[in-house]
Parts: structure tokens; sequence; C-alpha cells
């Protein structure tokens, strides 16, 4: 300990015995944060203490002076705990680095574009829970005349999850000049992943494809929520489900694959468990909820649906998300 | 909330009795009792959720783990008391195809 701080410590004391003025007390505490900055121990403290009361009292030094003695004794476990405590705190400002860093491979890793397709209108809102998100979505363009999107959703979170993530998106890259019929999107993606994932991991997902010259979305679907289909002519909801186990659980699975016309004005809606299972004060948000919610923006552009359906839920939820939140929407124009 | 997990061995096969919800919070518990059997040579088991009205992806992975396990060492999981949401879920998750579930007696629609 500087000597200095010693010196100025002791003639403090004295002056506030000698006066017992305030201002004194108050450049107490600005000292003993100076001592925190310095990280003087909580014993190093008494220990100054007692050599300038003893320099105060002389002749109380004898008397006084073990019970400082005892008392630093009892101090040193408080410096101790201190001393951990600061240690966590560097720790724990480390991962939340790395926690960053995780965060920042997630986004550029799996950045992906809305395709440009004539006669279809996309929109998209995917909002994590937390920090890093489960769910994932990827397109996929050719040329203006077909688009391809993967709407997953990652058991597990962090870098495991992320990596998953990747291992989806460079199987659909891979795929991408060779037949992208969704039921083979998902065999392939699944021995992938089957392959390299951990036990307890797993992935749903749903395929789709549209093709802008027919008008047809063909899809399948790996243990995901089923994709809803609004039809404009009818005013009615279809669920588009396809059999097919979640990826990574098994080697060979058969993933059912289905197709549907689009007409004017109708739309697909591709969602994750975070829109169906969403939970206010009284349960579980019941899907006719959300039909209702679609049925009453379904005239507008397919990105102002999907954020008005987002908005409304979230305020059901009280401004709070259980789980991440993802909804794709293709709109046939 | 808390989660009960009762085990019962009748025959070479664990009953597996659990109450409660299955999420984050208490996934876990459900994982240490099934993992104590999971690695048995052909282990055989049965989980009834008859007590379970709730269970999330966490849930699932747990379940997904302890298949996998059982599978590896030729062993069986049978399902059975599945309420209409959960039902729903295994048949989502096309869990449904690779396991075996049984509905409530009397009940050949299988809706609880």
């Amino acid at each position: 300990m500087p000597q200095e701080v010693g010196k100025q410590y002791s003639e403090l004391l004295r002056k506030y015995i000698t006066h017992e003025d305030e201002t004194d007390l108050y450049a107490a505490q600005q000292v003993s944060r100076k001592f925190i900055e310095k990280k003087i121990s909580p014993e190093e403290v008494i220990s100054l203490h007692k050599t300038s009361v003893e320099q105060i009292f002389p002749d109380l030094s004898s008397r006084i002076g073990p019970s400082y003695d005892f008392l630093i004794e009892i101090m040193i476990h408080y410096g101790l705990a201190l001393m951990e405590h600061q240690s966590l705190l560097r720790k724990q400002e480390a991962m939340q680095i790395e926690m960053d860093v995780a965060v920042k491979v997630q986004d550029m890793l799996l950045e992906t574009t809305v395709p440009k397709v004539d006669g279809l209108d996309i929109g998209i809102v995917s909002k994590p829970a937390k920090k890093m998100s489960g769910d994932y979505v990827y397109f996929i363009e050719q040329g203006n005349k077909e688009a391809c999107v993967a709407v997953a959703d990652v058991m597990g979170k962090g870098l495991p999850a992320a990596l998953c993530m990747s291992m989806i998106k460079f199987g659909m890259d891979s795929l991408r000049e060779k037949a992208t019929e969704p039921h083979h999107v998902l065999e392939v993606i699944n021995q992938i992943v089957e392959k390299s994932m951990d036990d307890s991991m797993f992935i749903s997902m749903f395929y789709g494809k549209y093709v802008e010259s027919t008008s047809t979305f063909t899809f399948g679907s790996a243990g995901h929520e089923p994709a809803l289909l609004y039809r404009a002519a009818e005013d009615r909801f279809v669920e588009l489900d396809a059999k097919g186990l979640l990826l990574g659980i098994s080697k060979d699975v058969d993933f059912q694959q289905e197709s549907v016309e689009l007409l004017q004005g109708d739309f697909i809606v591709m969602l994750t468990d975070g829109v169906t299972e969403g939970r206010n004060a009284e349960g579980f948000i019941d899907e006719d909820v959300i039909l209702d919610m679609l049925r009453d923006v379904k005239n507008l552009p397919a990105q102002q649906i999907v954020d008005h359906l987002y908005t409304e839920l979230f305020k059901m939820q009280n401004y709070m998300l259980h789980d991440d939140f993802t909804l794709v929407l293709f709109k046939k124009e | 909330m808390n989660l009960q997990v009762d085990v019962q061995e009748k025959d070479c096969v664990h009953v597996f009795k659990i109450v409660g919800e299955i999420d984050a919070f208490t996934a876990p518990t459900l994982k240490e009792r099934l993992e104590k059997v999971a690695d048995q040579p052909e282990c055989q088991a049965v989980l009834d959720f008859k007590e379970v009205n709730y269970m999330d992806s966490t849930g699932l992975g747990v379940f997904v783990a302890f298949y996998k396990k059982v599978k590896a060492v030729n062993g069986s999981v049978k399902i059975v008391g599945l309420n209409k949401r959960l039902k729903r879920l295994f048949e989502i998750t096309g869990l449904d195809d690779v396991v075996e579930i049984e509905m409530e007696s009397g009940d050949p629609n299988g809706t609880v």
C-alpha cells in the first residue's frame, strides 16, 4: 500500500476525531472509493486504521491494539470473498464478449436475401427470444423464376445451434444447381445433420419451393409445424402438412412431398412453434385467434401482414417472447 | 412447477410414470431418471404421459436423446396416455412413426 495513502488516512481520521465534522465523513467515502480502485483489501484497511489510531492515541495502543489484530483475522475471509467476486466479474465479462462474437458469427454466417420472383410477394419476421436464435430461415432464388425457402427450428441454443444452421445452409447451397425437390433436399440435409449432431439435438424444418411458371408451391416437412394456406376465393385456411420425421434422429427417412397451386390473393404462412405456442396469462393463444388476425389484414402486402401478426401476438404476451418467433409469408399477387 | 417421475420395473420393462409439466426447468429431472436405464442392453421402457399436460421442445429433446440411446442398444420405447395436444406434437414431429404409441383403451380414435 502506498505510504502516501496511509498518511492521508491518518490525517483525515485525526481531523474527524478532533472536530467531528460531517465533511470529513464525506471525504472518508471518497477515500474508500480510492481504496477499492487500488484493490486495497478490507484487512489492509483495518491494519491502516490500527496504525493511525496508535499514532493518535499512543497511550491506548497497548490496550486496544490486540482487538484490531483480532478484527484483521475476522476480515481476511471477507477479503477473499471480495477477490472471488471480482474474478467472477472478469469471467462474466469474458463470456459476454464470447457471446457477442457468437452472435456476430451467426448473423454473418446465416445471412439470407429475400428472393424477387414475378407475381410473388414475400414477407418475413424472425425475432429471437434471447440473444441467439434457434429459428432459422434461408432463401434460395433461381433467376426470378423460383423461390425456395427453409424454415427451421433448431433444438438447443448458442454456437451448437448456429453450426446446425450452417449445415442447413450449406446443404441447400450445394443442391442449388441440381434438382431441388423438397423431399430430396430434406433427405440430404437429414443425412448431413444425422452424422454430426449430439443425441439430444434435433431440427424441425419446413421446406417449400415456389415455381413462377405454374404458380405451384411444393413442400415437405421434417417434423415441423404445418404451414397454413389461405384460399382467398373460399375465405378459408387449409393446413399444409407433409409427413416426415425430425432431422437428425434416424439415417434413412422418407419425406412426403405435396404440391398446391396458388391463385390470386392466396397466401402461405410458414411458422415456428414460437408463433403457435404463444402463452398469455390465461394459457395458450388459440389458433383461431391467429387465423382471425390473418384474415383481418389479408389484403395488405406480405411484409405488412407478418409485421402486424408479430406486433399483435407480442402485445398479447405482455411484450415478452418465451420462444423464438418466425413467420414467412408467400403471397400470390 | 414440479415434475415427478416414478419408475417401476416389471418383467424387465421399466415403466416411467411422469407427473407434471415438462419444460426447460423440469426436463433435467426426467433426463436424469431416463438415463439410468437408457444404456441397459435391450432396454424396454414405457413412458406414461397420462399426468403430463404440457411438454416443450426441451422435453422433446430429452425424449429424442432417450429414444436414440435405447435404439442403439436394440431396446424399445412405448408411450401411453398422451393428451390431444401431446399427441399432435408426436404426430407433427413424425415421432409417432418410429415409436409405439398406445392410446387409452376404449378410445379408438385416440382423442383423450
